[in-house]
């Protein structure tokens, strides 16, 4: 509970204030990096697939986030279930032998 | 997490941090496959763990600065699986967004790999041992652990860039300051979060599988006995 209302606290209060680009600390690093060598270094690489806007750059990460937590998901609720299981297995067992 | 972005590592950089990291992540290959055969039951707590990093590596938060940022999720599988393992799943999500996403790169890779793989999870770990051993809490003991495991990557990452780009004026240690300035003020709330975010997904773990931390000693009985009856006595009240 008190991580959902920090959560809500952090995310009303950043998001009231600035604009937010979707940009990351990332592309903040950049500028330091041209103000450093005065504007003179030019990556020598470029990314090999960029995603071609920026909703599907969110679409991919929502797919990254939500792969994680169908795993994240599946299992807890399949040990969930499998803590059950084994609490009324041991019932039924005891109440067999209180039975006999 | 932290990416430098694809292409900003000049030579030597990229290929030093490569003979770092790559080392590091195949012995964590070599220990993951010892561990799935061994203990195949700890198979689950591996996927789930990655799939923690998978999915905090995704969200991006928005912090004070005006900009969005990322928490790095490696805190859980260094606690639980050590910094070798944990190396390797975070280089897996490093791929995904490196090809994916253009977020990182596939030349600097090996940098990121260390900072957010290695070096987080190195720094994780330890904390997580030293506060249990002082008698921590067990929450707090991973809330302080994926907290310090955040911002050691970020300050990892300053350093990676402060080596490639030392200013002209006060060299290495100049650079690394404005670097660190981009990164601390990010970093500093969103790694108070992923600690909270963390703690809860381990209580989570300690009530449904603690026998498996149990056999992977990464608590001792008697500290799983207290948390248990301490929820118990949660639920009866």
């Amino acid at each position: 509970m008190g991580i959902i209302v920090v959560f809500i606290a952090a995310f009303a209060y950043v998001s009231s204030t600035q604009n937010h680009e979707w940009g990351g600390a990332d592309g903040q690093a950049e500028d330091v990096i041209s103000q450093l060598t005065g504007g003179t270094y030019q990556p020598w690489f470029n990314s090999i697939y960029t995603p071609p806007s920026q909703e599907i750059e969110s679409l991919l990460f929502a797919l990254q986030a939500a792969i994680g937590s169908m795993i994240i998901g599946y299992f807890l609720g399949y040990y969930r279930a499998l803590a059950k299981m084994k609490e009324a297995a041991t019932a039924t067992e005891q109440e067999g032998k209180s039975n006999a | 997490m932290m990416h430098i972005m694809e292409g900003f590592l000049p030579h030597p950089w990229w290929e030093i941090w490569f003979a770092l990291s790559l080392p590091v992540v195949a012995y964590g290959v070599f220990r993951m496959n010892q561990i799935i055969k061994e203990r195949r039951e700890t198979l689950p707590l591996l996927a789930v763990s990655g799939a923690f990093i998978f999915v905090l590596s995704s969200l991006k938060m928005p912090s004070v600065t005006g900009s969005c940022s990322h928490p790095t999720g490696t805190g859980m599988g260094a606690i639980i699986f050590g910094p070798w393992i944990t190396s390797v799943m975070a280089m897996i999500v490093l791929i995904y967004q490196a090809v994916f996403l253009a977020h990182g790169g596939l030349t600097t890779l090996g940098a990121n790999t260390f900072s957010l793989g290695i070096a987080g999870p190195i720094v994780g770990y330890f904390v997580y041992k030293l506060a249990m051993k002082s008698g921590l809490n067990l929450y707090v003991a991973v809330f302080l652990a994926a907290m310090l495991a955040d911002w050691a990557t970020y300050i990892v990452t300053s350093i990676q860039l402060a080596l490639a780009f030392p200013a002209a004026s006060g060299g290495v240690l100049a650079s690394f300051e404005a670097f660190a300035a981009v990164f601390a003020i990010t970093q500093v709330p969103l790694a108070i979060v992923e600690g909270a975010v963390t703690a809860l997904m381990f209580k989570y773990i300690v009530q449904l599988r603690s026998d498996v931390l149990l056999r992977m000693k990464v608590v001792s009985p008697g500290t799983i006995e207290r948390l248990k009856e301490a929820s118990a006595r949660n639920w009866s009240s």
